[in-house]
């Protein structure tokens, strides 16, 4: 079975969700819209306070190059546009929509009607995912209508799905593969004819060989398309490594997968492409996983965007008792909240509650040099050296020492005997030593 | 509702700790600790609790009373340098003679750096080659193997099959002449020949090794490059003249080659980082175990060669870099 050679580790699996099947959840009182959903520039309202809107109505358009438009989630009066602590912890502007109904702009096909034939041109296709503010639904949201249009002298010759959900936890991916994957495969088949592939593989962990025999069983009708079961481990849901892994070619440093003639969507993506291109639905909602040890019902939620982490929580069973960390995501990648009230985000793809005792990270010890944080490095790096060249401040070694490659995948923090912050310096390291290139560059 | 701890991420950790690493190296002792107890009996006892407690001690007194840091005695590490130095030398070694090599082990080849993971040299190393220059005698003569003995005074010593065939060899005799005089290969694996404390019994190292290789404490790559190229380099003098050079089975179960290659090679503070600086350090010890065994003075050259490569770790390390993801491209 095919994975990347270079680095990973094994970090107990946890799938607790992962036969809850997605359940709807009940709208919220109000929603809070972040501006800055995306990566790259936040969007600009297009409504004002006392406005009323509808769902899936533009609310925020996205004028960069690299911006995503935003819509209304819910129909409702606009409140305010305010700052509000997000799931970053930092406060950004935020579109704060009372709700009232579930009204839904016109146009939109809420039918569950499988449609199949697409009949948008791939410039067609590429406005559509633009208009509809579709991004990137692994948790790095980079706009998506960009991935797909290839840049002048490049050519994609593969597309590749990411259903690898590889983050401990998480099972949203894996739901959507089993309860939509007609959908998704559309999806698929949308954004090959956007890119102009005729080859598709979606790489999935063998840790879901239900979701692996119900898409094995699909793909004859979907020509093009191929699963590719993968060897669990982390992390695999990585870009640069699930290619690694699929079809052997090894993005270069520093450069975008399309250097490889690859394009890596995500399975929720290709899901979301599939509403915004067929049923003309923009990105309003998403599934979400609510999970953790001490959670009474670990679930899968369709949650419509902006409705706080809270109301989730709560319909998960509410609140253990002993809950000491909230987390935006999975166990290695995730963010920790400061507030159960930010909103769910385009991002946001599971919430994990981690009891008190488990907050607390190992004793610090002298670094033993055992080499495990270098043997593991999914990029081949060495983050003992990079930590200590970070903390001395020597970023221009740490540039020499590829601090840049780093994914800040947590592999090393997780498997340091000494329970050293190796990330954390690194992280330091990465900031200090990329504000030193751009200023280099200028 | 209660405060919400924000850390960065990972939110998971690994169970494994230095402790446990450390214990898990100590556990892995077990076999060999058995066989020399059953060799040289009460004495090889004496040996290693004496240097396992006078190291906890000397880290304990300097920790407390020179550094006035913590006192990290219990994370295993003292106790392991104690347990690798008494396998090291003699079983009729004066105890006196071993906690002073204790104290230079601990205080000289460890705290003189900053403690565990500071050091640039293996500490039990340091502590014999100490104790060999100091006291050459007393580290030259080697208790014959009997069923466990509860003598501790007058021990019958003898040199160790190194040493009869390196002398023997030296004043003209034929190899095929003085291998009758050691003990049978079979024995030898066993560990019935001479030697230091712990180091008799490859067959009991190597189960230690195994242990260790499965809870990945340490990697194939040391022992194996280090072996192997003794099993080369043996082997290519050894078929240019059987009669002067000994074969390389010999030398791989002989000595303190095994003990050497799985413990001592590996200490993960004093070896390199990247695999292909393991591979090429433990071909360099072997090199120089080699030259030293048989060109030297002394018949055996294991604890010399590990704290030569132990100097050139630094500059391994930068010669010898982890392979990078999308550093050469090869597509297909």
């Amino acid at each position: 079975m095919k994975t990347f050679k270079l680095g990973g580790v094994h970090p107990p699996e946890n799938k607790l969700s992962q036969s809850a099947a997605i359940e709807v959840l009940p709208l919220p009182e109000t929603v809070t819209i972040p501006l800055s959903q995306h990566l790259g520039v936040p969007a600009n309202p297009v409504v004002k306070k006392g406005d009323s809107v509808k769902a899936g109505q533009l609310i925020a358009k996205g004028e960069a190059f690299i911006s995503a438009n935003i819509h209304s989630s819910v129909s409702g009066t606009v409140q305010k546009i305010d700052d509000v602590v997000d799931t970053s912890g930092y406060r950004k502007k935020a579109i704060v929509i009372k709700v009232e109904g579930d009204i839904w702009e016109d146009g939109i096909d809420l039918s569950k009607d499988l449609v199949k034939d697409i009949s948008l041109s791939p410039q067609e296709i590429v406005s559509r995912v633009n208009e509809k503010g579709i991004v990137g639904m692994g948790g790095a949201t980079f706009p998506s209508h960009v991935k797909l249009m290839v840049p002048q002298g490049k050519t994609a010759d593969v597309l590749i799905i990411n259903g690898v959900e590889c983050e401990p936890y998480l099972t949203s991916d894996h739901r959507l593969m089993l309860e939509k994957a007609e959908e998704m495969l559309v999806g698929i088949q949308i954004q090959m004819k956007a890119l102009n592939v005729d080859r598709a593989i979606i790489g999935v962990e063998n840790n879901k060989p239900d979701a692996i025999d119900h898409l094995m069983k699909l793909i004859p009708e979907y020509p093009g398309i191929s699963v590719e079961p993968l060897k669990v481990k982390y992390p695999q849901g990585g870009e640069k490594q699930l290619i690694k892994a699929l079809v052997n070619r090894e993005v270069p440093s520093g450069k975008l997968p399309i250097e490889v003639g690859c394009v890596v969507h995500n399975v929720g993506t290709s899901f979301a492409v599939y509403e915004a291109v067929q049923k003309n639905k923009p990105l309003v909602e998403r599934v979400v996983t609510v999970t953790g040890k001490g959670v009474k019902e670990p679930s899968n939620f369709v949650a419509r965007i902006g409705t706080p982490i809270a109301n989730l929580i709560e319909a998960a069973g509410g609140i253990p008792e002993n809950t000491g960390k909230v987390i935006n995501g999975g166990p290695m990648m995730g963010k920790a909240l400061s507030d159960i009230n930010a909103p769910v985000t385009k991002g946001t793809s599971g919430i994990l509650l981690f009891p008190q005792a488990e907050t607390s990270r190992k004793p610090v010890h002298n670094c033993i040099r055992c080499g495990r944080c270098a043997s593991i490095c999914p990029m081949g790096l060495e983050p003992y050296l990079l930590a200590v060249l970070a903390s001395h401040k020597r970023f221009d070694d740490c540039e020499t020492e590829k601090v840049m490659d780093c994914i800040e995948c947590g592999s090393c923090l997780y498997i340091c005997p000494s329970g050293r912050p190796l990330l954390d310096q690194i992280r330091v390291g990465k900031n200090e030593t990329g504000k030193m290139i751009r200023l280099r560059n200028r | 509702m209660n405060l919400l701890t924000v850390s960065g991420s990972p939110h998971v950790y690994t169970e494994e700790s230095v402790s446990k690493i450390m214990y898990g190296v100590l556990f892995s002792l077990i076999p060999a600790a058995l066989v020399s107890f059953y060799f040289f009996g009460l004495a090889a006892i004496m040996v290693t609790l004496t240097a396992i407690v006078s190291c906890m001690f000397f880290e304990f007194i300097i920790q407390k009373y020179l550094i006035k840091g913590p006192v990290t005695i219990f994370d295993g590490s003292a106790v392991i340098t104690g347990a690798l130095l008494a396998f090291i030398v003699p079983a009729s070694l004066p105890l006196w003679m071993v906690v002073i090599g204790s104290l230079v082990s601990i205080g000289m080849a460890k705290m003189t750096f900053g403690g565990l993971g500071k050091n640039i040299f293996n500490p039990a190393l340091v502590g014999r080659v100490f104790l060999m220059i100091s006291f050459p005698v007393e580290m030259n003569m080697y208790p014959k193997p009997t069923s466990f003995s509860t003598q501790l005074t007058d021990i019958i010593t003898g040199p160790t099959p190194l040493a009869v065939v390196k002398e023997g060899v030296a004043q003209g005799e034929k190899v095929s002449d003085l291998l009758p005089e050691v003990p049978e290969y079979v024995s030898l694996l066993m560990g019935n020949m001479g030697g230091s404390v712990g180091e008799i019994s490859a067959l009991a190292i190597l189960l230690g090794g195994i242990y260790m290789l499965i809870r990945k404490i340490i990697t194939w790559e040391i022992p194996a490059s280090y072996l192997g190229s003794v099993m080369i380099l043996a082997g290519i003098l050894w078929m240019i003249d059987p009669e002067i050079y000994v074969d390389p089975l010999f030398h791989l179960i002989t000595g303190g080659l095994m003990l050497g290659a799985i413990y001592m090679a590996t200490d993960m503070v004093t070896s390199p980082m990247s695999r292909w600086g393991m591979i090429v350090y433990g071909i360099g010890c072997g090199f120089l175990t080699i030259v030293i065994r048989i060109f030297g003075a002394y018949p055996e050259g294991v604890a010399f060669a590990i704290l030569i490569m132990n100097a050139f770790v630094p500059l391994i390390n930068r010669g010898f870099k982890p392979k990078r993801f999308g550093e050469e491209v090869k597509n297909g």
